[in-house]
């Protein structure tokens, strides 16, 4: 059960690559279906409109605990054998929880779909809780916050990133939530949680295989559709002030050998009015940041010889503005003073002469081709739409991916360097040993 | 051998039966089609295995020359990793910037990896780009340029992992393992080397690593995607001909991982201990292999359902994750697994370990475990080989251990036909609570005397990590 503090969403790919059917249940639960016949297998994904970003107030994380008491008893399976039912029957199943969603899912072959339709469908609803079983899970979740943030020095900076990037938004939040707050779960807070959110009309059935949309849709009436629509709250998110002054964040570790850097700015998501903006990102973290040859990697890594990595990441798909993040590490002996003086001058270079025809075109080919790989996988189609329809966007959106790719001009990705590159709204980050000359 | 009804699930419309009655109804689960395997021989003798998948319209090609970072020259460890991260960085007539510039422009993947027993690589590549692709794959094993300017870069590349990996518990864990297990013996060598070793390589070492290792005679290749037989016999003469016909002998000797009953702890300030544990295995031709893999998946291989995560994480909340696995090798198969928990449950997590572990070799399996783990395992198969990636690298397994062109269509029956006997047998053979032990944190409270530690031990400045492997 692990908790997605980062989801790779994979490319979304054009319309006639997936092919999704679409039809929505009398009960409000939207149904995406992504047909593919190679094997006699489905991915079979349920998606939540709620996750981390979601938690009541004092209980940070309470989405991800809720994803692992979910394979916990209900009227109808005992404590401890969702898993293994699907085990049984040759199936993996597992879930996901990030800021803006929460998702359940199995690989089975498609002769036992319904079986985990069904499955998926009581625990939906008739979720039983006991001190019994949600105690030593809490431990569970405590250890598995150890595991994935406490022994590890760049996931603890990756936390006082997100609070200073975001004062007042919950994705200032750790997915994971903040070990204090983890320790005063309650079964109740559990139960509330689960009542208010999980429900057929905030969930959203993706299914991906050897199947098609009138195969599936008789099974989902009688699975899904039996229960009846709730409603369903808001999701009630605060607006982020504006950002007015850079910020700068350095934290040091006695375990920390090698040091590295982070910076981050506020940037706009898909789900914005002027959603070209994002796909124009897109284009600009490849470009910028997205490989061997792109112009981070060339100058820092190649040229000047002061990184030993560098990389640029935007993700899109988030209900409310995301980030444009830029990480390096150093060669041993180059000051992270250095790193950043050269990124500086990168980021200086592209606004004062924006990006060329060709490296735009080049840009470009490769994206569009890599959506094909993306076919390749069934549960990477089912999370492409299921990130998308969480955050906001449509079918219709992921199905015009490679048209939006294609229509992003160099003024585009000049106006959103423009936008996004502006210090004021940076933060930046800086993980160093206990021991070592102070930095500038 | 228990008969299986063919009894396709038929609950459909009855949610609302008990859910024990699940389990029961449903053992007989039909094996999917498995994908249908050619063995293509080029006009120049070159063997490979092909699943002509043609739905999508890209190949992904596996492929691997025996011997690996064991047969690294003494003082040049990390040679083979070195040389990996180096030979898509520029060939023939490209340099490093060029080379890369060919591969992303045209969506080619291409990358290369070493291991302890050897050299392998993957490439996958748009039909419309084949072409160009294979030619820049035979330019990268037979051309490699070693410009200067991409050895300094990887070479401080593999320097700053090394660097980051003193003080992470897993890699610290698990080189600290080996180092006991083989200590003498070339597997205790550091796949990825030494800051010291990486310094040492020079390009003659590359060049001279490229020119005797990859050869047509320790080549296997796997190839699965859009291309026919007919396509890809004369494409293998173009990508592989022109390789040496043999690599040069490398002759390491067989071995057995040393320090049962040991445990050691290698002391790092984290708030969460880490532990690696393991002995010796067994290996995939052994006879009693797949009574075994039935065996380790009960235990501690099957994810939610094993006894390691009932006892350990289900039932007292005490780690996140608990595993197990088989894990063969050329010259010593293993067993190992891993734990991570709070600093004061760590020796109670490994007693809770050892116990489980005891119980398995005493024989404590009943026929429902068996059934549940033949359900899954026959089951699961087919979920393994969804994609080109995976069924490209499932047909070099398939060659490197001998299991046949048919082996897809035949491996359910070998799980199928594990008795209980079977399974009895193998986890006398294989489990042994006196297993080697490493720990990484700060562990406390045994309960019944101090934690052992070895004297002077400091954290080693690099080695391998340890990726499962499954049948």
């Amino acid at each position: 059960m692990a908790a997605g503090l980062t989801l790779a969403t994979g490319s979304p790919a054009r319309s006639s690559i997936f092919n999704p059917e679409t039809f929505m249940l009398d009960n409000g639960m939207q149904v995406v279906v992504i047909p593919n016949h190679r094997a006699p297998v489905v991915a079979h994904w349920v998606w939540y409109r709620v996750g981390t970003a979601d938690s009541p107030l004092g209980k940070s994380g309470l989405p991800h605990f809720l994803e692992h008491l979910m394979f916990k008893a209900t009227d109808k399976i005992p404590q401890g054998e969702f898993s293994k039912i699907i085990a049984r029957n040759g199936g993996n199943d597992n879930a996901v929880t990030s800021y803006d969603f929460t998702a359940y899912y199995q690989m089975i072959a498609r002769d036992r779909l319904e079986l985990v339709m069904g499955m998926e469908a009581d625990r939906m609803v008739n979720l039983h809780l006991t001190d019994e079983a949600v105690l030593p899970e809490r431990d569970v979740v405590i250890e598995e916050r150890r595991s994935r943030v406490d022994n590890e020095p760049s996931a603890l900076l990756g936390e006082q990133l997100n609070v200073s990037q975001y004062l007042h938004h919950p994705y200032r939040l750790p997915v994971i939530g903040w070990m204090h707050e983890m320790e005063s779960y309650t079964r109740e807070d559990a139960v509330n949680f689960y009542k208010t959110w999980y429900a057929p009309n905030n969930a959203i059935l993706v299914v991906a295989g050897d199947i098609t949309a009138d195969e599936l849709r008789p099974l989902a009436e009688r699975t899904y559709g039996q229960i009846p629509a709730r409603d369903v709250p808001a999701r009630v998110r605060v607006t982020e002030p504006p950002q007015r002054a850079e910020r700068r964040i350095e934290m040091r570790d006695a375990r920390v050998r090698q040091p590295s850097f982070v910076r981050s700015y506020l940037a706009p998501s898909y789900d914005q009015e002027d959603q070209k903006t994002a796909y124009a990102l897109e284009v600009l973290s490849e470009l910028f940041g997205g490989g061997g040859t792109s112009r981070l990697y060339r100058s820092v890594v190649v040229d000047q010889a002061l990184a030993s990595g560098i990389a640029a990441y935007y993700r899109g798909s988030s209900l409310d503005d995301t980030t444009f993040r830029i990480y390096a590490s150093p060669r041993p002996n180059v000051s992270l003073d250095d790193i950043e003086k050269a990124i500086n001058e990168q980021i200086a270079t592209l606004l004062a002469d924006g990006v060329t025809e060709d490296e735009l075109a080049r840009v470009k080919k490769r994206m569009l081709a890599d959506a094909v790989y993306a076919r390749d996988s069934l549960s990477g189609a089912a999370r492409a739409f299921g990130a998308a329809l969480t955050t906001g966007q449509t079918v219709d959106d992921v199905e015009a991916w490679p048209d939006r790719i294609s229509a992003v001009s160099i003024e585009d990705i000049n106006n959103a360097a423009k936008l996004v590159f502006d210090i004021r709204r940076s933060v930046t980050a800086k993980l160093l040993p206990e021991e070592t000359e102070p930095t500038g | 051998m228990r008969e299986h009804a063919p009894t396709r699930f038929s609950w459909i419309s009855a949610w609302g039966a008990c859910a024990l009655t699940i389990a029961t109804a449903v053992s007989g689960i039909q094996t999917a089609n498995a994908a249908n395997v050619e063995e293509v021989v080029s006009p120049g003798g070159i063997h490979a295995y092909l699943v002509n998948e043609p739905s999508i319209p890209f190949l992904s090609m596996a492929f691997q020359f025996s011997g690996g970072s064991s047969g690294d020259p003494d003082g040049k460890e990390g040679l083979s990793y070195m040389a990996s991260g180096l030979i898509d960085e520029g060939s023939g007539p490209y340099d490093s910037q060029a080379f890369r510039a060919e591969l992303e422009d045209n969506a080619i993947q291409l990358s290369f990896d070493a291991d302890r027993d050897s050299f392998s690589g993957s490439l996958k590549t748009l039909t419309e780009n084949r072409d160009h692709a294979f030619e820049l794959l035979r330019l990268a094993i037979t051309e490699p340029r070693f410009d200067e300017e991409p050895v300094e870069r990887i070479r401080q590349q593999i320097i700053s992992d090394l660097t980051r990996r003193e003080s992470d518990p897993e890699y610290l864990g698990a080189r600290r393992w080996f180092d006991i297990a083989f200590a003498g013996h070339p597997y205790s060598k550091p796949t990825r080397g030494t800051i010291e070793t990486i310094k040492a390589i020079g390009k003659d070492d590359l060049r001279e690593l490229v020119r005797t290792r990859l050869a047509r005679n320790n080549l296997t290749i796997g190839v699965a995607g859009d291309i026919t037989a007919d396509e890809l016999g004369p494409a293998l003469d173009e990508v592989f001909g022109s390789l040496p016909a043999d690599a040069a002998d490398v002759d390491l000797p067989k071995t057995t991982p040393q320090g049962d009953g040991e445990t050691v702890v290698i002391d790092l300030d984290i708030p969460q201990s880490v532990v690696i544990f393991g002995h010796g295995g067994i290996a995939r031709n052994d006879p009693d292999y797949y009574a075994a893999y039935v065996a380790n998946y009960i235990l501690g291989g099957g994810g939610f359902s094993s006894w390691l995560t009932e006892e350990v994480r289900e039932k007292r909340g005490l780690a996140y994750s608990v595993y197990s696995y088989l894990y063969d090798t050329d010259l010593s198969p293993m067993w190992m697994g891993g734990v991570a928990t709070r600093n004061d449950q760590v020796m109670e997590s490994i007693r809770i370990i050892k116990e489980q572990v005891a119980r398995m070799a005493d024989g404590n399996v009943d026929e429902k475990n068996l059934d549940d783990a033949r359900t899954y395992l026959t089951g699961s198969f087919p979920l393994r080989l969804t994609s080109n990636d995976q069924i490209a690298r499932m047909l070099v397994g398939m060659q490197i251990y001998d299991l046949g062109v048919d082996y897809l269509d035949r491996r359910n029956g070998y799980i199928e036909a594990v008795t209980l006997n079977d399974v009895r047998r193998a986890a006398k053979r294989l489990f042994n609570e006196d297993m080697l032990v490493t720990i990484v944190g700060s562990p406390s409270g045994d309960g019944d005397g101090t934690v052992p530690r070895l004297e002077g031990i400091d954290a080693p400045s690099s080695g391998p990590h340890e990726d499962n492997i499954g049948d």
